[in-house]
């Protein structure tokens, strides 16, 4: 799928990276902490998140993450999308809550990016 | 579209760590977040919480919501402490190894057929 | 043929939120072009992150070291700070001091110490209260 249409099925804003809506995505991983996005989340997953702060963008940076979606109509800070330009990660915006956000991708075949936890992540560790 | 409890501990495989005997309480919506203050602000009475925060703070506002139950995702494992207030609180507390986008995914299949 | 070796260190400013996770994306970056595999600059990038949101959260200031030689990738963490009282209940998951500030900033879950060990294939911690806290994490490049 592509973030053309996950902003499409979310109805959702493009806050950053409107040049990148060609981008594919295959897996999503919704988490409020980052310590749970950073110790199991997979490199080219979606991260669906209610929280805005600019570490959202670094823990995405770090875990190269394809893109950042908002929930609840949350907005980043001025400092959020500026961190976000400048690591060009784009982020979405949508009004869905994060249960109805990650149940409409699931449906349209969007996967959590570990089927769970105990097997082997992209860090080559078991968890 | 409300369901029971107790399809989707199964449809899930969930495991069930308290509160077995309240499994067939309706679940009327879901909320996803990790944030004790969100969830507060946020969620609604008969949702299924799904959450990774696996401290006793979690039972009280589950409580206070009036959440039909918790679900810990990722492998979590609620505190002694969480199960035995929950216990006290009536919440029931479910256990998945899968993460919290798969658990919504698969309960958004169950409640949207 | 990239040079794979590399060894610097890195300040972080104690209570600055605005730049916390500069220094990983320095480490990252320099790992990545030393030639490290990808998994390795990935697990690198992650406990570094981790200590980093620490020193951040508890301490006054702190210094994170990186080395890097053919064989393994070493992060050691040293910090001037509130320091752990119990390590081993620090380290269990899901404890934490963390102000509501910091939770609400997506980290203090507890989960960090947890995440360190769990990246690094060694892991040492020693802290002296209201004194400071080391880490040192080592990662084994064959497994890259």
């Amino acid at each position: 799928m592509t973030l053309r249409e996950v902003k499409e099925i979310l109805e959702a804003e493009v806050i950053v990276g409107e040049e990148q809506l060609e981008k594919e995505v295959k897996t999503a991983f919704s988490a409020d902490l980052m310590s749970d996005v950073l110790a199991f989340a997979t490199a080219g997953s979606l991260l669906l998140t209610g929280v805005t702060n600019p570490q959202v963008v670094r823990t995405a940076e770090i875990l190269d993450i394809a893109a950042i979606v908002m929930v609840r109509g949350k907005r980043p800070s001025q400092e959020t999308i500026q961190l976000a330009r400048e690591l060009r990660i784009p982020i979405l915006s949508t009004r869905y809550i994060l249960f109805e956000a990650s149940g409409k991708l699931h449906a349209r075949g969007i996967s959590g990016c570990i089927e769970k936890v105990g097997e082997k992540t992209d860090a080559g560790r078991t968890i | 579209m409300a369901v029971e409890l107790e399809k989707i501990v199964k449809e899930l495989k969930l495991e069930v760590r308290c509160c077995k005997d309240r499994l067939s309480r309706p679940v009327s919506g879901g909320y996803v977040g990790d944030l004790l203050s969100d969830v507060m602000a946020n969620s609604r009475e008969g949702d299924i919480w799904i959450t990774r925060q696996i401290h006793q703070n979690t039972v009280a506002v589950a409580s206070l919501k009036e959440h039909a139950a918790v679900i810990f995702v990722n492998g979590s494992e609620p505190t002694a402490e969480t199960v035995s207030r929950a216990e006290q609180e009536g919440i029931p507390l479910l256990v998945s190894s899968m993460p919290g986008f798969e658990v919504v995914g698969r309960i958004y299949k169950v409640m949207n057929p | 043929m990239p040079a794979e070796r590399y060894d610097g260190s890195f300040d972080v400013e104690g209570g600055n939120f605005r730049n916390a996770g500069q220094v990983s994306s320095k480490v990252k970056n320099i790992l990545k072009d030393i030639g490290c595999s990808t998994d390795i600059v990935r697990r690198a990038a992650i406990v570094t992150y981790e200590a980093e949101i620490n020193i951040v959260s508890y301490a006054r200031r702190g210094q994170i070291h990186l080395l890097a030689e053919p064989d393994l990738v070493r992060i050691c963490v040293d910090d001037e700070g509130l320091g752990i009282a119990d390590i081993e209940l620090a380290m269990q998951e899901g404890y934490s001091t963390a102000p509501a500030f910091v939770r609400e900033m997506g980290f203090g879950a507890g989960m960090g110490l947890a995440n360190m060990k769990k990246y690094s294939n060694e892991f040492e911690i020693s802290s002296v209260v209201d004194v400071g806290t080391q880490v040192k994490m080592t990662i084994n490049r064959s497994e890259g």
